[in-house]
């Protein structure tokens, strides 16, 4: 209401002003520079959305060739043979969603652990410097795990970790042959520990954060009928952030999704679907890093640009949801309180 | 009666043991993430400070095998690249930022704008640098460092503008209805009152950018490729810090892979370096 007649009273001012010959100059001028201002501004923020249509179309357009040449089986072929010109995406598809996959079915709970450790019950005075060490590892470049994965984790990995769950979880029916067969650490579960390590950091920020938006009054009254901290986490913090603790995963998610050089390092990059997780793999990401640079102009280059349209728009859904459900999320709020 | 009692006991007692269960729990996930991320911290700087040497500030990168050498040639075109990503990003970021929180607002635009900034925030590196390959390196037909610049900025504009409009809401109404009652306009209002009051939040934020781009890899590869030797021509293809670091980490070299570790070392230092003093810029405001 104050901004409106703030406004109203403007217009007036300007009016009594222009009914003056003699100020009649500067409102022009400025009205000119008004209108340059707001075009500028505008165009810098359209050129976000600008960007983002671009990306899609220009990678549809490069993409092309190989969707006449195979079609949308392009997608559900695993035939990916550069001497042969022939390629389907599957392969690395598969491997993008299987790591991106269980490293969030590691990082989540361990990032709700740490969340709620930071908040509920972690002594006040570790409080602040635990929590800017976990925003700042969130800040560490990807490149950092990948290298940490090729040369640190991934042999000890290959020389404890891999035998033990061959043993143990190789053994069961069904699920055995995920942890079947000798590796040599690198692979697709090796990858998505990496992975996890890097977007747990990532996670256990936003989950933070989100569960910082509790009202104190609801805690305080639940605690106050004698509710162990639990049971304060588990029925009173939980159902009211849980919008935003999904909406906090599926963006781990896009990011895991979207990791080229934590992925491209320890994945193997191999062009096999094989059972066992042990085994080598490729993920979108890291073929394109790996291939792009020696792809002829052709079906190879082209095969390339349609992996990339499948990253896009399988983040872009993601992601969109994720943020659908944070929307939700702050609105929710916003009624109750 | 003594039944109600010892029933309600081991309720107590049941519910105790779960509390505990799930503190303990949530205690072990935190020693479990500390211990494998300071893990990596103390890998890297243990191989990295055996790597670094004066020469690796001096000296151009080396060939395979081969004795001496730096990273002299990637760090100039880090810097150069980075910095002229900031030159972009940051006029472009900040004026998106002030047409969504003083001019869009709640109008359709504004509210598209922002969500499809929020989801180019995570959108993957690797696509947007094949979209700068298709639209700036295939049409001029060669890698340049122009087109690592296009690419960073691209990844760092949203940041700037998220955090832009968010340090511009903070700014109180009152601040805004006072400068328009002395008759400024709106443009005046929002660049010499608004930002000016907001700066340190946008500083932060135009820094936050520049630090996840200093780290970026994958857009590189397909817009600034490398550069074994010291060029600062941006027309060309041009050395960089991450494409380096990839290359020499996934080569058999000794030399090479020592390299990529003192490169890591100073590519994340200088990253937490800018962290932490954004941090410092901020609470400072906060006190003041």
């Amino acid at each position: 209401m104050f901004l409106i007649s703030v406004s109203i009273f403007i217009k007036i001012y300007m009016s009594n002003e222009k009914k003056q010959s003699q100020a009649k100059q500067v409102p022009k001028g400025q009205n000119l520079l008004e209108f340059i201002f707001l075009r500028i501004s505008q165009a810098s923020a359209l050129l976000v959305l600008i960007v983002l249509l671009g990306i899609f179309i220009s990678l549809l357009i490069n993409a092309w060739p190989v969707f006449k040449e195979f079609g949308l089986g392009f997608f559900f072929s695993s035939d990916w043979n550069i001497n042969k010109n022939k390629f389907g995406g599957l392969i690395s598809i598969y491997g993008t969603l299987t790591t991106s996959i269980i490293a969030l079915l590691i990082a989540t709970p361990l990032s709700f652990g740490i969340a709620l450790f930071l908040t509920e019950s972690c002594p006040i005075f570790l409080r602040r410097p635990l929590g800017i060490a976990v925003e700042l590892l969130a800040a560490v470049p990807s490149i950092i795990y990948g290298m940490f994965g090729l040369f640190i984790f991934s042999p000890i990995f290959a020389e404890y970790v891999q035998p033990f769950l061959n043993l143990t979880l190789g053994h069961i029916p069904l699920i055995g042959i995920l942890f079947s067969g000798n590796g040599n650490g690198i692979g697709i579960l090796c990858a998505s520990l990496i992975l996890a390590m890097m977007i747990l950091p990532f996670i256990t920020a936003i989950m933070r954060d989100v569960f910082s938006i509790v009202p104190p009054v609801l805690k305080e009254s639940a605690y106050g009928i004698g509710c162990t901290t639990w049971e304060v986490s588990r029925h009173i913090i939980l159902p009211y952030t849980k919008n935003g603790l999904i909406g906090g995963i599926m963006l781990g998610l896009g990011r895991a999704l979207g990791e080229t050089m934590a992925v491209t390092f320890v994945i193997g990059n191999a062009q096999k679907i094989q059972p066992s997780l042990f085994a080598p793999g490729s993920s979108i990401a890291s073929t394109l890093a790996n291939q792009f640079g020696e792809a002829m102009p052709g079906l190879h280059f082209s095969a390339l640009f349609a992996l990339g349209l499948a990253l896009f728009i399988i983040t872009l859904i993601v992601l969109s949801l994720a943020k659908l459900m944070i929307i939700r999320m702050e609105k929710n709020q916003g009624a109750t309180t | 009666m003594s039944d109600v009692i010892a029933i309600k006991e081991n309720l107590i007692k049941k519910r105790k043991r779960t509390n505990f269960l799930a503190l303990t729990l949530s205690m072990f996930a935190m020693v479990i993430g500390i211990t494998f991320l300071l893990w990596i911290l103390s890998i890297l700087f243990i191989k990295g400070f055996s790597a670094l040497h004066w020469s690796i500030f001096t000296e151009s990168t080396p060939g395979p095998d081969s004795k001496g050498g730096g990273l002299a040639n990637a760090i100039i075109g880090s810097l150069m690249m980075v910095g002229s990503c900031t030159l972009i990003s940051a006029p472009i970021g900040v004026l998106a930022g002030i047409y969504l929180s003083e001019y869009g607002d709640r109008s359709k635009i504004a509210s598209i704008t922002r969500f499809v900034t929020d989801i180019m925030l995570s959108a993957p590196s690797i696509v947007i640098g094949l979209f700068v390959y298709a639209m700036v390196v295939a049409k001029v037909e060669h890698y340049s460092g122009w087109a690592g610049t296009i690419a960073l900025s691209l990844l760092a504009i949203p940041v700037v503008v998220r955090t832009t409009e968010n340090m511009l809401r903070l700014i109180p109404t009152s601040l805004r209805e006072a400068a328009y009652a002395l008759g400024a306009p709106k443009w005046k209002v929002s660049l010499h009152v608004i930002l000016r009051a907001a700066k340190s939040g946008v500083v932060t934020g135009i820094l936050l950018a520049l630090a996840r781009v200093s780290g970026e890899t994958a857009p590189l590869l397909f817009t600034a490729l490398n550069n074994q030797f010291y060029s600062t021509n941006m027309n060309a293809p041009i050395a960089n810090l991450p494409v380096v670091i990839f290359q020499f980490a996934m080569s058999p070299y000794e030399n090479w892979v020592s390299l990529a570790w003192g490169g890591s070392l100073i590519i994340t230092l200088s990253v937490l370096t800018i962290n932490i003093i954004t941090r410092v810029v901020f609470s400072d405001k906060k006190e003041g």
